[in-house]
């Protein structure tokens, strides 16, 4: 939770904008900053009647930031308040130079400091239990879990939303691209990579432009390197009209001898730097692109967005991968967001050594970058090495072969004589234009308690319960309503997004989306494998915070669960507005406090993560949306336990059991969102024990063979989950509701509650009575609630409905092809061509309809994407 | 003996370590062949896989052809060797000049990976005759420049000389003309496919063990050839 090197130039921002003084007012909490005359004197000195950027003679040193103490500089433009500025002063003992501003003011930023979120993350290593696994944690580039008496795996999830929303592809793949780093970083190899994704309504036409961008960039990137990209979500939210949310989680894994560490230990060791030339891309991506909310300008910021080259990734990561292996580097941080500046002084920071680098010998795309340019660049693709000065030929060797740019551009320092830690000292042509104390950048950055607020409407919102909508209680209604919910863009096929992705590379890749979690084969010998999910859901926090995070994190580890794995660890991806706003800062604190709770009760630790603030257009913040990613472990992949109905081994069916149990649980769901246009009440009830003895049970039924399929329900709660199980192989199934729910709506409310702790698994025949004696055994509830059925293919609620898979799938199918172009089911269609097919069933459904709210899609037609440019 | 079957890797291979466990699955020993030597170590049959060597910024396959591990390669190939292009491997070989035609975007300018059903239409290569002739095979695809094309008197020739090695089944995934998924050579030791066969090995990991037959072919042959 220091600062996060990577992703170049996401979030945060810092209080640039003008509403920022008023929040300045209130804002700075006790815990702040101390000295607070803003800019001394600073009219006061006749020498400085000119801006910094006007120097004719060279650049600005720190001879002439001493001898020009009063000179006007620009840091409420870099993001720096008064305060902070002057605490700069007060650090250096002088005004800093213009390169030491630029790097005060990334460093300083949210992105990089956590100084809104800090004092919050803390409970996630206070609050976590004890885990002998956990080698590297919070705080190191990516939490690295131990996983056999040899191997290791590292994961990590990460936002690049602003990027995103300005430059699709670039800001998508370059997100890919910086928590590959991460995790390579590690000492890992990385082995494969999710997305979660969320956008403005489906048929908003900015989720035209920014979509397709998005899922070609998270391919682009991801495909060249040739990484798997095994699960994710695709969320579509009004909320996030203007500010989509791009989170990317990357997986690896490495030798436990092969860890590796950041500290730039060891005076005179020499300083590499390994990648990519270093180029104007991406330059104030931290504080300018992040540096405000959302506004028209933002297309404007192009510049700041980074521009990937996943082959050079490529290369950087086997080269670095054979400098592991040959034992020749004593340490490595990758470069991203706040560039060369934050892998300086993080590297140096955490050895306490100093740094003498000669910023001449960076090499450049282009020659006329001036030095605080190439501290503050964020070109991607960059990792920096601390060498022993005899492996260096070795490493630029290595280097060649691989065809990556190496180059000595500085070395380590010792501490001070007087125990203090060294300075960094950065000349540029023979002068001295930086010289601090790498800590005060990378380690002391300002800290703040904001003030925090129960938003004002949270109770109304509360009161106004989804249970009070009005329900289908007829079995036509009921009919209607399955189809038009698969058929939802929340809840449909994501074929058109996930086939863009290749989830064979590497050759490993056991699950794949759309299974509930995705499975890598990390060991193929011993068959070992990792699960990961992950998951989120906004609505939810929006209503509460607390249990909208328990809750998330409750649906990943379910999700990884039902596969047969046993869930080891977490991650995060915390994505809010701005923490200037008091009830956005709430928010936060509630939603931290819920996954640290609930991580503390499921006995896993959160490893790592990322905090993504400043997520609003104007006055709007989206949804809270905490995203959790859970790690599971296999011991034999063999062993998973797919989604699908396989076909069953007797004629007269397999055995579905409904696992856990069905309340009237309605309020933020999606039926009440896409068929009322609803968001009310409060979430369903979590009970993480009762998610652990799920996940208990499923494992024990796995590894002793009862059960031939599991999966998940969440949204659109057990109607949703029967229809994916069923289309996964085309196996039909009979389903007969209890006798508790058969009266009046209540077929609908056990078809579509979105209550936790629930799954569905296939039992074989004479397998049943050893599966309820162990969930007798466990106490977990289990009903018998139909058979899966190959001869028919057909979904059979008895006494409601009868739907041919045919149908189902049409609906299910044809949502995305509709909205963005092509067809899932006829490859030989051309995106050019607007594509018709598929309509006729989702738009039957949706006129038919209750109540219905305004945000039913209306031009759906006019807003086919065909942006394929 | 055991054949021994060299995977090139070019900087930008993505699946060389996927097409070597094929090789080791099918029974023969993978040797790993490095783009910018020019010894071929003796090996018996040559696998370019897929990926995107040196970015494939240029034209696919652009570069690589003049990598010197693929001037042996050409040579060789000229002699009998038998020569598998996968992928980015097939846009090596028609850069080669070893195949007619070229690899262009999809038409739908998308990447698309699915699962693919091919109808094996030519089983006297080296890499098919595991096959039986019109045998359909479920192969994952995976490309954003698998489009083939090649002039109509071209393709006539590859349909009449029975040079089309498979056809897509059950829809074209990337507008290749007259469905070609897969070609070979006038002797029958070079095929070029799109697809990836090289995935479909394991039953954990692939949708069908159909690849197997592309690796097993090459042991057959070997096995037949004279010595």
């Amino acid at each position: 939770m220091t600062t996060q090197p990577d992703t170049a130039s996401s979030e945060s921002t810092d209080m640039t904008n003008p509403e920022a003084g008023e929040a300045a007012n209130g804002g700075l909490g006790p815990a702040s900053v101390d000295g607070m005359s803003a800019v001394a004197d600073s009219a006061a000195d006749p020498r400085d009647d000119f801006a910094v950027d006007d120097y004719a003679t060279g650049p600005d040193t720190v001879e002439r930031a001493s001898a020009t103490p009063g000179e006007l500089q620009p840091y409420p433009e870099l993001g720096l308040r008064d305060d902070e500025y002057e605490r700069i002063r007060q650090l250096l003992g002088r005004r800093p130079t213009q390169s030491e501003l630029a790097m005060y003011s990334i460093m300083w930023s949210e992105h990089c400091s956590y100084k809104s979120s800090k004092v919050h993350l803390r409970q996630f290593g206070e609050k976590a239990p004890a885990s002998d696994r956990l080698l590297a944690g919070i705080g190191e580039n990516a939490g690295v879990i131990q996983v056999s008496d040899t191997l290791a795996v590292t994961f990590k999830i990460e936002s690049h939303n602003h990027p995103s929303f300005v430059e699709p592809y670039q800001g998508a793949a370059t997100g890919v691209g910086g928590i590959v780093r991460d995790i390579l970083a590690m000492g890992a190899r990385p082995v494969a990579v999710m997305d979660a994704l969320r956008f403005g309504a489906a048929d908003h036409e900015d989720t035209a432009r920014v979509l397709p961008g998005v899922v070609a960039g998270v391919g682009g990137y991801g495909n060249s390197l040739g990484l798997p990209n095994i699960g994710g979500e695709l969320v579509f939210d009004p909320c996030c009209q203007g500010n989509p949310l791009v989170n990317a989680l990357c997986v690896g894994v490495l030798p436990v001898d092969r860890l590796q560490n950041k500290a730039a230990a060891g005076a005179g060791n020499v300083v590499v730097l390994m990648g990519a030339k270093t180029g104007r891309d991406g330059i104030g991506g931290v504080s300018v692109l992040a540096s405000a909310t959302f506004d028209d300008a933002s297309e404007q910021r192009r510049p700041a967005v980074q521009v990937g080259d996943p082959f050079t990734e490529k290369l950087l990561i086997e080269a670095c991968l054979e400098l592991y292996d040959a034992g020749l580097v004593v340490g490595i941080q990758d470069l991203g967001g706040a560039g060369l500046t934050c892998a300086l002084t993080e590297t140096a920071a955490a050895a306490g050594t100093g740094m003498r680098v000669w910023l001449e010998r960076v090499p450049l795309r282009e020659p006329s970058m001036e030095p605080h340019e190439i501290l503050a660049s964020e070109s991607q693709e960059r990792m920096l090495l601390i060498v022993a000065p005899d492996k260096l030929d070795a490493v630029l060797k290595t280097a060649d072969k691989w065809g990556v740019i190496a180059t000595a551009i500085g070395e380590v320092t010792a501490a001070q004589a007087d125990g203090e830690p060294g300075r960094l000292l950065i000349t540029w042509r023979d002068q001295t234009v930086v010289d601090v104390p790498p800590a005060s950048l990378a380690d002391d950055g300002p800290v703040y308690a904001r003030p925090m607020r129960e938003p004002a409407d949270l109770i109304l919102l509360q009161a106004d319960r989804a249970e009070t909508l009005p329900r289908p209680s007829t079995p036509e209604a009921l009919r209607e309503t399955v189809l038009r919910m698969i058929a939802s863009p929340n809840l449909c096929d994501k074929t058109w997004v996930t086939e863009q992705y290749d989830r064979y590379v590497l050759g490993n890749t056991v699950l794949a989306q759309p299974e509930d979690a995705g499975i890598i084969r990390i060991d193929e010998e011993s068959g070992l494998g990792v699960a990961l999910s992950v998951d989120g859901n906004g609505r939810y926090a929006r209503l509460d915070p607390y249990n909208g995070a328990k809750l998330a994190l409750a649906e990943s580890y379910r999700n990884v669960a039902v596969t047969g794995a046993q869930p080891v660890a977490v991650t995060n991806c915390l994505n809010f507005g701005s923490p200037e706003d008091p009830a956005v800062m709430w928010q936060f604190a509630e939603a931290v406090r819920g996954l640290a709770d609930g991580c503390a009760e499921l006995g896993i630790p959160v490893s790592g993560g990322n905090v993504s603030f400043y997520n609003q257009t104007g006055a709007a913040a989206i949804h809270p949306t905490p995203v959790v990613g859970v790690l599971g472990l296999l011991d034999d992949v063999a062993q998973r336990v797919p989604m699908g109905f396989a076909p069953p081994a007797t004629p007269d069916g397999d055995l579905i059991f409904l696992l856990g149990e069905t309340r009237l649980e309605l309020s933020g769901s999606e039926w009440a969102s896409v068929t009322h246009d609803h968001l009310g009440g409060v979430p369903p009830r979590v009970d993480l024990v009762r998610e652990q003895v799920l996940a208990r049970v499923i494992a024990d039924a796995a590894g002793a063979g009862h059960v031939t399929a599991a999966h998940d329900l969440s949204d659109g709660g057990l109607a949703q989950t029967l229809v994916e199980s069923c289309l996964r192989r085309g196996v039909g199934a009979q389903i007969t509701v209890p006798e508790e729910f058969t009266n009046g709506s209540m077929p609908f409310v056990y078809l579509f509650s979105e209550s936790a702790g629930r799954a569905i698994v296939v039992v074989p025949r004479a397998h049943e009575d050893a599966f309820a004696a162990l969930c007798g055994q466990y106490e977990l509830p289990a009903t018998l609630i139909g058979v899966t059925d190959a001869t028919n293919a057909t979904l059979e609620v008895v006494d409601q409905f009868t739907l041919g898979l045919d149908e189902l799938r049409t609906a299910f199918t044809s949502t995305l092809p509709r909205l963005f172009g092509g067809t899932a089911t006829d490859p030989a269609a051309d995106a050019h061509a607007p594509a018709q097919a598929g309509v006729p069933a989702a738009a039957a459904v949706s006129s038919q309809a209750e109540p219905a709210g305004a945000a039913e899609p209306s031009d759906g037609a006019d807003s086919v994407a065909n942006d394929n440019g | 003996m055991t054949a021994r079957v060299g995977v090139v890797t070019f900087p930008g291979s993505l699946d060389d370590g996927d097409a070597a466990r094929a090789v080791r699955l099918a029974g023969g020993d993978a040797v790993r062949l490095w783009h910018n030597d020019s010894d071929l170590q003796g090996v018996d049959a040559v696998v370019l896989p897929g990926g995107f060597s040196y970015g494939d910024y240029l034209r696919c396959g652009a570069i690589a052809r003049f990598a010197p591990m693929m001037e042996s390669i050409v040579a060789a190939a000229r002699d009998g060797l038998p020569v598998l292009g996968i992928c980015n491997g097939f846009q090596i070989l028609c850069e080669a000049h070893l195949l007619p035609g070229a690899l262009t975007r999809n038409q739908h300018l998308h990447f698309r990976n699915r699962d693919q059903l091919l109808r094996v239409e030519s089983i006297d290569t080296a890499f098919t005759n595991s096959f039986s002739a019109g045998q359909e095979v479920l192969i994952p695809v995976k490309n954003g420049e698998g489009c083939y094309v090649a002039d109509e008197r071209t393709l006539d020739e590859l349909e009449a000389t029975g040079r089309v090695v498979a056809r897509y089944l059950g829809g074209n995934p990337n507008g290749s003309q007259r469905d070609i998924a897969a070609i070979t050579n006038e002797a029958g030791n070079v095929v070029g496919i799109m697809p990836h066969p090289e995935h479909a090995v394991e039953a954990l990991t692939g949708p069908s063990l159909d690849g197997l037959g592309f690796f097993t072919s090459i042991l057959k042959h070997l096995a037949g050839a004279p010595a």
